[in-house]
Parts: C-alpha cells; structure tokens; sequence
C-alpha cells in the first residue's frame, strides 16, 4: 500500500445503457507512484483514466484527487493533465506554443512563461525544436510535446493513454526507459493505460490487471507475474503452463495438491480460497522448467519427449509430451546448449521446482473475494 | 426526437440528472444541430406541406377556396398539355441521367484509379464548370448549337458539311446536351468517392483468381460503386426534371418542360392551387421513375455476378 | 483487319477520351471571354477583330451596377448565414452521436435532391402567404436553404480530421469551453471556414431560379441577365459581364480549393493515428 494516497477510487461505475465499462472499481495509488493499468481492450481501463481526467462522468462513486472528492469538476480545472493516444499535437501552433498552451491561463510573466517552457523542454530533450509545426515531428518527438505540455503545467498526476502504441519497437523501448528515468526525476504520481504486459512490468510500481471493467488483481511487477491470482491474469501476463490438481489438505495458510506426474506440491493458500470438487488449478510458468543435459541430475525430474520447436533467436521455445499429463508443456530454453538444435520426438528429461507452483482462483471466484 | 428530449427531463426532476443529460453526447449533439434543423424545417418542410396542402385548394379569383379538392389533380394528369410535358420533361430527365451517368463514370474511374496525387486537382477541374455562370453556360450552348453558331461554321469550315444544320438547336436534344454539361460533376463526384471506398485488393483478388481486367471490373469494381451510380442517378435525375432556363433557353417548341408550367401558374396564370399540384405530381412521379431506375440497376448489376 | 485492329489497341483511349470529356466541359466557358472580345454584336465565327468595348459599355450600365451591388449584398449574408449554420450542422454530425441523427441531416442535405424550382415555388407560397414583401431579403432567406447542403460538405470534410482529443487536450491544460473554442476549435478548422464562405458566395453569385421568384423588384446579377437575354443586341455586353463573373468565381473556388486542401493536410499529418 502506498505512503500517501493521491488517487482514491470508490466504487466507480460507468454504465453505458445496459454495457458495463466500469463495474464496482475501488482502488488507491500513492504519491509519486507509477501505476499501470493493464489489460485487453474494452476491459475499461481508457476509461478510468478518462473519468480520473475528467473525460468521462461515472455514473456512480467517487473519486478523490489529493483529497479532494473531484467527481463534479470539469478537466480544466482538476490537477491532472495526460498524454493523448494520438498526442493530440495542436497542429496550428509550434513545438513551444504547444508546451506554452496551458500556461498562458496561468498569467504569468513572459520571462517565467518562456522559462518554463524551456525547462520542459530541456526536460524532454527537445530545446532545439521549439519553432517546428506538428506534422514536422517524428512519432517519438510528438511524444515528447505531448509530455512537455503536460509536465509543463507541474501536475499533481500525469495520465498517460497507450502512450507508446504508435511507435514501433525499438524507440518504444527506447521510450520507455525514458519515461521510467522522467518519473523519477519529476517525483509524481504517473498513471500508464497499456494492453502490453512487458511495458506495465519494466515501468510500474504496482500495476492493477483489468478484465470485463473490473479489477483482477492489484500487485508489484514482480508478484503479478510470479504470483497471479487467477487463470486469467496468469494468462495475461505471459504463458504458464496449467494442470488440474486434486487437493490433497489444508493446513493453515497452505494448501496440499497432487499435482499430476509433478506429484505432491504445497502452495500458499489465497485469501477466501476455496476448492471445489476437491479440484483446483495450478500453473508453472514455462521458463520456471529446465532441460537436463547427458549427467546432470536434479531432485525433481520428469521424462518426456519434444513435440514442437520454435527458433527466437535467444530462445527456442519448446512443447514436451508428457505421459501422463493432459496437455502438453511448454518450455523456454536459451541456446547455449543447443535446445535449437533437438530434433522432433527426442526423449529429454527436465528439471522443476515445485515452489514455482502457483495455485490460480478461477475468475469467478475471485470476483466474490 | 428534441420533444421526447424534453420529457425525458420532465421525468427525472433531480438536478444533478438533469445537469448530466444536459452534458451527455445525445444533447449536446441535438443542441448543436438544432439552429440548421430548424431552419430547414421552417424554409423546406414547412413550405412542402405548405404546397402539398394547396394542392387540394382551389382558387376562386383572388381568393383561396380550401374544401378538399382532386380536381387540381385531375387537371394535371388528364390535360393532355399538361401530360406531355409530363412525359418529355420525364424522359428528357432520364436521358441526361443515363447520359451523364454513363459518360461520367469513365472519368470518375479515371480520376480514382490513374489519378496519381492529383486527385484533388483533377476533381477541382471537374467541379469548376459547374459552379460558375450558370445561365450564360446555357448561353453559350445556344451559340454553339445555333444556325451561324460554333459548331456550324467549324463542321463548314471542316468541309463535312455544305449549309448549316438547323436541328442542332431548340429540340429537346439540345436541352439533353446542355443539362448533360450542366450536371456533369454532380455525377462523377458521388461516383468518384464510392470507388476510392473499394479496397483495391479486391480487385486483384479477382485477378488473381483469374478474371480479365474487363471482367474483374464488371464482377467486382461496378457492383461495388454501386452506391455512387445510385446517388449520381438520383442527384441528377430528380433536379433536372424541374429544370427551368435550359428549356427556355435551347429547348424552343420542342423542348418545353413542366417548370414552364409552373411558373406559369405563379406568374400570369395565377392559379397556385393547379401549380401546388404539378409541383407535387412531378416529384411523385420523378420519385417513382428514379425508384424503377434504381432498382433495374441493382437487378441488372445482381445478374452480371 | 488485323492491322487496323492491332494499331486500335495502341491508341491510349482513356487519356483521349478524357481529353474529349473536358472539351465538352470547358468549351462553353471558354467561349464567354472569347465572344466578349470580339468586336460585332454577333455571335459567330469567324472573329471580327479584338475590343474592349463591351467592357467599356458595362461601366456606364447603372442598372447592371446596382443589380451588381444586389448580388454582393445577397452573396456575403447568404455566405455567412449558410456557412454559420453549415458550422452547426457539421459539428454535430461529425462530433456526436444522437438519436435523428439521419433524419435531421437527410432534411438539411435535401435540397441537394430537389428540383430547385419546387424548392422555389414552395417558398414564394409561405413567403406571400404569410404577407412578408419579397426583397433581397427573402432571397437571402432562401438561397440560404439551398446553399447549406454544400457549405455542410465542405465542413464536414474540413471537420473530420478535428480528432476531438485536441479539444480534451484543451480542457485538459485548463481551458474552458469557449477558451477552447477561441483557442483550439476555431483556428483549427479556420482554413474550411472560409473555404466554405467562398463556395457557397459563388454559388450565391450565381443562383438564379430562387432569386428570379424572390427577388421582387430588386434583381440580382443572375437575374439582370435573364432580362438582358432576350435582346441580342445586348449578348456581347451581357458576355463582357459573363466573363468578369466567371474569372472571380475561378479565383474564389481556387482559393477555396487551396483552403481547404490545406486544412485537410494540417489536421491528417498532425495527428498520430495508431
């Protein structure tokens, strides 16, 4: 939990006639937090970042802004200011007319104005292009106004819509490093809407996961992609690799599972679990299994053979049959011991480690937590 | 729609329901277009009713006499002046708009398909003549078609021809020709935009899939623009049955249409009753003749598959 | 046969056949300023010698001048009026999303697919029913209805690529509803405002069914020149001003083209579309 609460949502719904955008989400993200917004499109999360700028008026609840209940104030006048999708670049005014936008309501000197415009953009790295016209940036310096303009006005949060989905590959992660290297400078709270899961994992401080205009989990990075709390989010999140288990017993916060060929495995036991038929999910991630090699030996083994495999250059991925197994597994390798050169149905042998196990809610049952 | 708008504000008194209505997209958009929508209610719908409703008037000298009356109809579709210029000004209608339509289509498909980056420049150069000098472009057929006219002395000076050619002018042909000029952009500009809407893979799709060049465009690219035909048939086909100075100007005897008629009726002949009803008779029965056109068209372009 | 048929499939027909085309468009109007010039009050070939005479003859014709200054009065209203109203329509249209959408802009869009003498005829009826003098006035009014449908379409295109995160963007640094109006809205969309003023000006300029009902004693130049039509003595002159008509409709129409490309371009390229 954050220190300092800067965004409260209270039981925010937005309902459009009988459709459901919004449905019952409360969260909190702190002071100076980077927080992410993740999932598919129309899960809802465009538009609670639009209702926390002002865009969208929900239909019920509340959200509080520094305190401050802000349901009833227009975006003008809440201390909010985005980056647009599109950037939304006034193309009949310059790089530094653009950044100098909301300042002139501000009524400020023209020596502060023109330094704060030129702070923002030193900021961003774009003090030489002052005088260009919209449609004479690239994608990445659009980018760039975008977030000048809005730091510019020195914000209380910063709403970033898929900022980065315009961009191609490689000045997206160009960008990215940037703007996680911005909001450290800066200190305040970032909110990021994105559909790719690496970009909420490499920038967030705590990322909230969203399906059907509900919220599926609330956790760090890391928890969220080691720990996810249903099939859903797991699946997400990257691939895994699920199995149906039979519960074996309770004891205390663990829970005991025969998990197929894996055999018995303990996992933590999730808040309001419960297990129905005796039957429950569990996931292991694919790179959390390991190919064994000629003598290598490991206290828990499985043999199997390969069915499928696919190059990725620093990777090969690969599915195992296993007998006795339902589906398949997937595994990735790195190549540094030729994974990408097994052939089709070679016997091999891998290596788990039952604490990678995850035990999954499926979703419904995490909606009633 | 805006008095519905209304109720539904009745119904829900709280204010801050009535403030969000008020914000929505709905009302917003209906305030928007309401000063446009009024407007064209009170100085086109009014005025059509207005029309409408003398049509079943009479008039008794200087007065109106309004008991419900046919008879104004009855004038109109028996009288047999009044029932050939029906007719020519309905077929001369539908000629021009085969014609322009037929004529156009090419260029349409020129502009769309060769057009390059000048696609601007070219409809531009399309739409021009048509903006600019109405009367005196039908001026100016009169003195290319006329007895010592343009196309007169060029076919003598050319050697085709001894003496001058008297029916070039005042006929209906020439109230064909000069409303096919007239109304030319108006059917290449709905053509043009539904083909640029055709993705062009479709087309090579077809080729790929064997069709020739010609085929292809008859399998694929004319049902598609299908729509563009439609709207350019209607757009051309329905104002020029009421048109007025091409008739007058070029069309002499001969060529005579049913808006002389009707402003005969608002001018010296002053029956506006008998004039409400030919007005209203010729949109019946231009919509009517539009509506058979469009629909041999779909059945025609639905063989052709 | 072979041959022929061989050297048949080497002649570029579209090419020819759009040249034909355009011919056909633009020889009448290309006959205008060359009669004009011609110095004999007829008008056939071949020329009789070059003048500017009927040039000079227009100068002294105070009724063409004040039917001249009819027509200027009329256009400029009619060209604001539509192009106000134009604005209104097209923003709701590309902006929102209501209920009689359709219905509403297949009402306003509906003169485009009207005879324009019923349109004419029609209006004379409610203009003398309800006992208002016809003047400029109600030509005004009614060049009005007839120019909106165009106007709408110039906006509309002009309008489109207004992505309306530009005016969130607006509201979003602090500006208000009008603030963002001044600001944002109206510079942007500036360049297919005024190209809409020239378009329906033009057309205005050059109407004549609805002024010839509505104009009352006051003519406007389209309707000067009906009266004049009549004469042939009169053409050349009556082409002399055919002429000067023609080449500021040009202008207006090219710099309204220009306008509108422009704005066209501004708003695609500065937009990111994902």
């Amino acid at each position: 939990m954050p220190d300092r609460p800067m965004i409260e949502i209270q039981n925010v719904s937005k309902f459009y006639g009988i459709y459901k955008a919004l449905d019952d989400v409360s969260l909190t993200i702190g002071e100076g937090e980077f927080f992410s917004l993740l999932g598919p499109s129309g899960c809802g999360k465009t538009t609670l970042l639009r209702s926390i700028a002002g865009f969208e008026t929900p239909t019920a609840g509340e959200i509080f802004i520094d305190g401050a209940p802000s349901l009833t104030l227009p975006p003008n006048k809440r201390p909010t200011n985005m980056v647009f999708q599109n950037y939304a670049i006034f193309p009949h005014l310059d790089v530094a007319e653009n950044v100098a936008y909301g300042l002139k309501r501000l009524k400020l000197s023209p020596e502060d104005e023109k330094k704060r415009v030129g702070d923002a953009l030193d900021q961003v790295r774009l003090s030489s292009l002052g005088k260009r016209k919209a449609h004479e940036l690239s994608g990445g310096q659009r980018q760039r106004v975008a977030l000048a303009r809005a730091l510019v006005m020195r914000p209380k949060v910063l709403l970033l819509d898929e900022p980065l989905s315009a961009l191609d590959k490689k000045l997206r992660e160009e960008m990215q490093v940037e703007l996680r290297t911005l909001q450290k400078a800066v200190g305040i709270t970032f909110i990021l809407v994105t559909h790719d899961q690496y970009e909420a994992l490499a920038l967030s401080d705590r990322i909230a996961v969203m399906f059907g205009g509900r919220i599926a989990q609330i956790a760090t990075p890391k928890e969220i992609y080691q720990r996810p709390r249903t099939r859903k989010v797991a699946d997400f999140l990257g691939g895994m690799n699920f199995l149906t288990a039979k519960v074996l017993g309770e004891q205390g916060n663990a829970v005991s599972v025969d998990a197929a060929r894996f055999g018995a495995v303990n996992l933590d036991k999730p808040h309001g679990f419960t297990a129905e038929n005796g039957h429950v999910t569990v996931g292991i991630r694919p790179e959390r299994l390991r190919l064994l090699w000629d003598n290598d030996r490991a206290p828990h083994e499985l043999a199997g053979r390969i069915e499928n495999r696919a190059y990725f250059g620093e990777v090969t991925h690969l599915t195992v049959g296993v007998d006795g197994l339902e589906q398949p597994l997937s595994m990735v390798e790195t190549n540094d011991h030729g994974a990408d050169d097994l052939p089709i149905g070679a016997e091999i042998r891998l290596a788990y480690d039952p604490d990678a196990f995850v035990l999954l809610a499926e979703y419904e049952a995490v909606r009633r937590v | 729609m805006t008095a519905a708008a209304f109720d539904r504000i009745a119904d829900t008194p709280s204010p801050a329901k009535r403030r969000a209505w008020t914000r929505s997209e709905e009302a917003r958009g209906l305030a928007m277009i309401s000063p446009t929508f009024l407007y064209a209610l009170a100085l086109l719908f009014l005025p059509v009713l207005i029309v409408i409703a003398y049509s079943f008037w009479t008039q008794n000298y200087l007065d109106i006499d309004r008991t419900f009356t046919l008879e104004n109809y009855r004038q109109a579709l028996t009288e047999p002046i009044y029932r050939d210029l029906f007719i020519r000004s309905l077929w001369i209608s539908l000629t021009v708009s085969v014609v322009t339509v037929v004529f156009s289509y090419p260029i349409a498909w020129f502009i769309s398909f060769h057009g390059g980056v000048h696609k601007n420049l070219w409809l531009f150069l399309v739409t021009v003549p048509c903006w600019t000098s109405y009367l005196l472009r039908v001026m100016s057929w009169k003195v290319i078609l006329g007895y010592g006219g343009v196309m007169n002395t060029g076919l003598i000076s050319m050697g085709l021809i001894d003496k001058p050619v008297a029916s070039l002018l005042y006929n209906s042909n020439a109230v064909v020709i000069t409303l096919v000029h007239s109304w030319a952009a108006f059917a290449i500009l709905p053509i043009y935009v539904s083909l640029q809407k055709i993705d062009r893979t479709y087309i090579e799709a077809a080729r790929d899939l064997g069709d020739s060049r010609l085929r292809a465009f008859f399998r694929v690219t004319l049902p598609l623009s299908l729509p563009g035909v439609v709207s350019a048939f209607l757009i051309v086909m329905i104002p020029t049955v009421g048109d007025y100075v091409t008739p007058r100007l070029v069309g002499g005897k001969d060529g005579v249409m049913i808006a002389t008629a009707i402003q005969a009726q608002f001018g010296k002949g002053a029956n506006w009753p008998l004039g409400a009803a030919l007005s209203v008779t010729t949109m019946i029965l231009v919509s009517l003749a539009a509506a058979a056109v469009v629909l041999a068209l779909k059945f025609i372009v639905r063989r052709i598959k | 046969m072979s041959v022929l048929t061989q050297r048949l499939r080497f002649i570029p027909w579209l090419p020819v056949y759009v040249a034909v085309y355009f011919l056909f468009l633009y020889l009448p109007i290309l006959l205008l300023p060359v009669f004009s010039f011609n110095n004999a009050a007829t008008t056939t070939f071949p020329l009789a010698g070059f003048t500017t005479k009927w040039y000079a003859s227009l100068a002294g014709n105070s009724v063409m001048m004040e039917a001249a200054w009819n027509s200027l009065v009329v256009g400029i209203s009619v060209a604001v009026l539509s192009t106000v109203l134009g604005i209104c329509a097209a923003r709701a249209i590309t902006r929102y999303r209501f209920r009689g959408q359709r219905t509403a802009a297949g009402l306003i869009m509906a003169p485009l697919f009207l005879p324009e003498i019923i349109v004419a005829v029609s209006l004379l009826m409610i203009v003398l029913a309800i006992g208002i003098e016809l003047s400029l006035v109600t030509v005004i009014l009614g060049q009005t209805v007839f120019c909106v449908p165009y106007a709408m379409s110039v906006l509309v295109s002009g309008f489109e690529g207004f992505d309306r995160s530009l005016e969130e963007a607006s509201y979003d640094l602090g500006e208000t509803a009008i603030g963002t109006f001044r600001r944002v809205t109206l510079p942007v969309v500036a360049p297919a405002i005024v190209s809409s003023l020239l378009v329906t000006f033009t057309i205005s300029l050059d109407e004549f069914i609805l002024a010839f009902f509505l104009s009352g004693t006051a003519p406007t130049l389209p309707v000067y020149i009906w009266g004049q039509l009549r004469f042939a003595a009169k053409l050349p002159g009556v082409l002399a001003l055919g002429t000067i008509m023609l080449v500021a409709s040009i202008l207006m129409l090219t710099l309204a083209e220009i306008l509108r490309r422009r704005a066209e371009k501004r708003t695609q390229l500065a937009l990111m579309l994902p």
